[in-house]
């Protein structure tokens, strides 16, 4: 039995409050309406994220009886303590402590990519800090580029949340805190560049870094020229996680779904076909589901070393963290390429002939949440003679800011809707876009393909939800198969690490690197450590599945047609030339010299 | 992208068995980090980045946090070592008597800084704090030989015994 928690009484400013012990004074000032500051400090209290290392000092308080302030963020409330959190000597402290973190950091705030989005931007807005009166050493670092994320350290204020979510929330392990003093940095070991580390492009790091030191690489340039180049035709997906933050940049409520204006916005921009990224979430469907049923299938038939549980493969900062982390694993999960990649792929092989344009003339962008798209796409077995098959990837952030700049009035476009034939979806692909999605839409349509039989009930409430691990056993008439969900690579890695223990009997699993799934990506508009947001995301995308009038990806129209007059069947031939891949070991290995 | 084929690391094999009886002495624990690297940069004289790659695989930690520590420790080095390895007290003591001008003079006659090692790999200089000879102040060592109230006009003859 859990000893039972004491209340605890103590005074902030003028209020008595009564917390539970083992509440923190910034947690307990909270309750009484209390804000105060803080910098390194994050918590995502739903998914169990808290970064407190009290690195900042910007949330000390002045507690009665104690010589020195103490940082609110880690400092316990006890029985009768008396804290004041706006006397003058905290005010000037506080005030210090930034003016200090100010002077190491570049005063390019004008042209910074964070402008209006940065923590620390804010916070000096907030303390009214209108000089620095500090002058000193200023580091400065290498700037270093990979194919998703962009380091510029110089910018750097030592926060360690980056450091937080790569090591205890995804366990990756890419990076650390290194050297000491002005020459401390996050870094990749040894300094080297982000691309030959472990890391997996997940985004996680730019997702919550404070201020323009983790970036993504931007493409919006490029996207901007093959626009106006006459001898190209530019066609574009957006993924389902898009439609429901996009509205946020545009200051509306977390949660708002913006589908139709998405389309209207892409076409303004001069997209000649705007597609959706769920087309090919349910074509993802009818592949990886029919892998399912076949090694399913192996499995009850007697075959004891069938090769079973499947694991989802849609996520490419997922597959970076198995090829680098566990290529013992490496044939357990699907073949079958992500939704981006088998869009990209249809696209140039099929749709391309279909409008009578060379593959080569043909530019393929995405509209994504994530950074490790940018990657992905860039892989060389998603490419053929050189030429990708998904040439620039936006994020939902860089879309934002390419709508703004095609001076483009979001809130009054109408609402469009996706061309044919790759813009039809059903509510299936839409779920793909939050933890537990593809795990739900597999199982919708391996039920009925499985059984026979049509679903009462589409919702599987029970593979929903927030919980880092869950798991559930779906009743596939009169069959339990076992279903497990891990989104997080932390916990991907507990997951993994019950498989190789043997203890695992799940038949399926779905995988996510980022908390949420997609909804939480890395390129999405940011959380600043809001985790309700991520919640109406996730609510905003089961409300655009249940509105649909299809809901299972076996029933899509346009997938029907697709196999009839291009693939075939799924798994057929041509079906595993475009739509799956294989991978590497990409681990780390020690050799003997001779 | 040339990122896809796995990286491989190659170490001599009595190097590969050293590392492992280490850390395998220290029960694979990842909070020995410190103690196994002190036992290895003891016996390979300082920590090269193949040798740190091995230890985080043995400890079942990130290569990064054990570089982290590599770099934040002073003690810990990713350069070899000279022949003769010369370290100056910077000490109070030593360093109210003249440590910084005796230092000075060595950085002078080897032509390298703090943390390197001559082209000919038989000095290596380090600054290090107190070796408990306060008496003695300034002190030097070079290899396991120590000189006490070492003045920058006798550097040229205390080199001149290991040349």
């Amino acid at each position: 039995m859990t000893e039972k928690k004491q209340h605890i009484t103590l005074t902030i400013d003028q209020h008595q409050v009564s917390v539970l012990e083992g509440t923190t004074v910034l947690e307990a000032a909270k309750k009484v309406g209390i804000d105060i500051p803080t910098l390194c400090h994050m918590k995502l209290h739903d998914m169990g994220i808290e970064n407190k290392p009290a690195g900042c000092r910007v949330c000390v308080v002045e507690v009665e009886g104690r010589k020195n302030l103490a940082p609110s963020c880690v400092t316990l409330a006890t029985e009768g303590m008396k804290i004041r959190t706006n006397s003058v000597r905290v005010l000037n402290a506080r005030q210090t402590v930034l003016e200090l973190i100010l002077s190491d950091h570049p005063a390019d705030c004008l042209v910074c990519i964070k402008s209006g989005n940065c923590d620390l931007q804010s916070m000096a807005q907030r303390f009214n800090i209108r000089n620095i009166t500090y002058k000193g050493e200023q580091s400065t670092y290498r700037e270093d580029f990979s194919p998703s994320v962009i380091r510029e350290m110089d910018k750097c204020i030592m926060c360690r949340r980056c450091e937080m979510m790569c090591n205890q929330v995804q366990t990756v392990g890419a990076l650390s805190g290194v050297n000491r003093g002005f020459m401390a940095v996050v870094s990749p070991a040894f300094e080297q560049d982000l691309q030959d580390s472990v890391c997996t492009f997940c985004g996680q790091c730019v997702a919550v870094c404070p201020t323009g030191a983790l970036t993504e690489v931007n493409h919006t340039s490029d996207v901007i020229k093959s626009l106006a180049d006459p001898r190209k035709t530019v066609i574009v997906q957006t993924a389902p996680a898009v439609r429901a933050a996009l509205g946020e940049a545009f200051g509306l409520e977390p949660g708002t779904l913006v589908t139709g204006k998405l389309v209207s916005a892409l076409k303004e921009l001069g997209f000649e076909y705007v597609f959706d990224t769920d087309f090919a979430a349910d074509l993802t469907i009818m592949e990886e589901g029919t892998e399912f049923l076949n090694r399913l299938n192996d499995f009850f038939s007697g075959n004891e070393k069938a090769n079973l549980p499947i694991l989802t493969s849609c996520c490419p900062a997922w597959v970076n963290f198995f090829e680098k982390q566990f290529p013992e694993l490496k044939d357990i999960p699907s073949t079958a390429r992500s939704p981006q990649q088998m869009f990209g792929a249809v696209a140039k092989n099929w749709f391309a002939k279909k409008i009578g344009v060379k593959r080569e003339d043909l530019i393929v962008v995405s509209i994504m949440p994530c950074l490790a798209k940018k990657y992905e796409c860039q892989r060389d077995e998603f490419k053929s003679n050189g030429d990708p098959d998904v040439n620039y990837v936006l994020t939902t952030r860089e879309l934002a800011r390419l709508i703004q700049l095609a001076n483009i009035d979001f809130m009054a476009l109408p609402d469009g809707e996706f061309d044919s034939p790759m813009g039809e979806s059903t509510g299936a692909g839409v779920i793909f876009g939050t933890t537990g999605g593809v795990i739900e839409a597999a199982v919708r349509t391996a039920y009925e393909l499985q059984t026979g039989k049509t679903l009462e009930k589409v919702d599987f409430e029970q593979l929903r939800g927030m919980e880092g691990l869950r798991h559930a056993t779906i009743d596939f008439d009169g069959v339990p198969v076992h279903i497990g969900i891990a989104h997080g690579l932390g916990n991907a890695r507990r997951l993994l690490e019950s498989i190789q223990r043997g203890e695992c009997n799940f038949h399926a699993i779905e995988i996510m690197s980022c908390p949420g799934g997609c909804i939480g990506g890395g390129g999405q508009p940011l959380h600043h450590g809001k985790s309700k947001i991520l919640k109406a995301r996730m609510a905003a995308i089961y409300r655009e599945d249940s509105g649909k009038k299809l809901r299972k990806s076996h029933e899509n129209p346009d997938i029907i047609r697709l196999y009839e007059e291009f693939l075939g069947k799924p798994l057929s031939h041509k079906a595993h030339e475009l739509l799956h891949t294989n991978y590497f070991d990409r681990q780390v290995n020690f050799l003997e010299e001779n | 992208m040339d990122t896809l084929d796995n990286i491989t690391i190659k170490l001599k094999k009595e190097d590969i068995n050293f590392i492992r009886a280490v850390c395998s002495d220290f029960n694979n624990d990842r909070n020995e980090l410190i103690n196994v690297l002190h036992k290895t940069q003891e016996h390979f004289g300082y920590l090269p980045a193949e040798v740190q790659e091995l230890i985080a695989a043995e400890l079942n930690m990130s290569v990064a946090k054990v570089y982290g520590v590599v770099t934040f420790y002073s003690f810990f080095t990713m350069v070899p070592r000279g022949e003769f390895p010369v370290s100056i007290c910077t000490g109070t003591a030593c360093y109210v008597r003249g440590a910084e001008k005796v230092l000075d003079e060595f950085r002078k006659q080897l032509g390298i800084d703090v943390g390197e090692v001559t082209p000919d790999g038989k000095f290596s200089l380090s600054c290090l704090r107190c070796v408990g000879a306060c008496g003695l102040a300034p002190v030097v060592m070079i290899g396991e030989k120590t000189f006490g109230r070492v003045a920058p006009e006798k550097v040229a003859e205390i080199l001149s015994e290991f040349r």
